[in-house]
């Protein structure tokens, strides 16, 4: 799994990891890739759609050990 | 795609309903929306610089309490002094402990998202406010001005 940045927000609830993906996605070039780490289920599908209604490409989601974790390539 | 806009009326200033404005109007600006919020009567309170938000259990049948009391905490029970003070620190209590943002927090973050924020002039003057107690970065305008933007929202939300 390769990626150019990661944010770790677990132990946020919604719609905090959104918001902090968003300010971190703000700061990268397109292309890059962003790791996310979340512990909220409804994360799941507010990861989702965040990536339908923005362009973001959500490259993967999953879940490992308890916690969600999701790839996003900038558009 | 031309950017989508959403329109709040922002009207409660307690707790539990400053939420509801700010998570919306935070998350639909990470989705790329252009967002305005008015705040009138008492949603102005979340506008203050210094917030002093309270939750009452009072009048509220659907408010969870620890271990179900609200199942059998006479209604009377509810309306002692002290008894909006306990609930209000409980329930930032458990806000902390869950992970849920501050309303400060979900505030600022609006700010910085450039979520336009407008008092209602005619309700500041209604309840004597000062400018000076209102955060910076807003606007005071009325009714119009809220119908320029809201007339051509896509979502438009009265809380």
């Amino acid at each position: 799994m390769t990626f150019d940045q990661e944010l770790d927000a677990s132990g946020l609830n919604c719609p905090l990891p959104i918001l902090r993906a968003k300010k971190t996605l703000n700061a990268m070039s397109a292309g890059q890739v962003l790791h996310v780490i979340a512990t909220d289920p409804g994360s799941v599908k507010d990861f989702d759609a965040f990536a339908k209604q923005t362009g973001n490409e959500l490259m993967e989601s999953k879940e490992e050990g308890g916690k969600f974790h999701f790839l996003i390539k900038k558009c | 795609m031309a950017q989508k806009k959403l329109a709040i009326i922002a009207t409660k200033g307690s707790l539990d309903w400053a939420y509801p404005p700010f998570i919306l109007a935070s998350t639909a600006a990470a989705l790329g929306y252009e967002v305005q919020v008015f705040f009138t009567f008492y949603g102005l309170q979340l506008l203050k610089k210094k917030l002093d938000l309270q939750v009452t259990p009072l009048g509220n049948p659907g408010m969870p309490m620890p271990g179900g009391m609200e199942k059998f905490m006479p209604v009377l029970v509810t309306a002692l002094p002290f008894m909006q003070g306990v609930m209000t620190s409980m329930m930032k209590a458990k806000m902390k402990k869950k992970g849920v943002a501050s309303i400060d927090e979900l505030r600022e973050l609006c700010l910085e998202a450039e979520v336009k924020m407008i008092a209602c002039q005619m309700t500041v003057d209604l309840f004597d406010l000062e400018q000076a107690e209102f955060i910076d970065g807003i606007e005071y305008a009325g009714a119009a001005a809220f119908f320029e933007f809201a007339g051509e929202s896509d979502i438009c939300l009265y809380i």
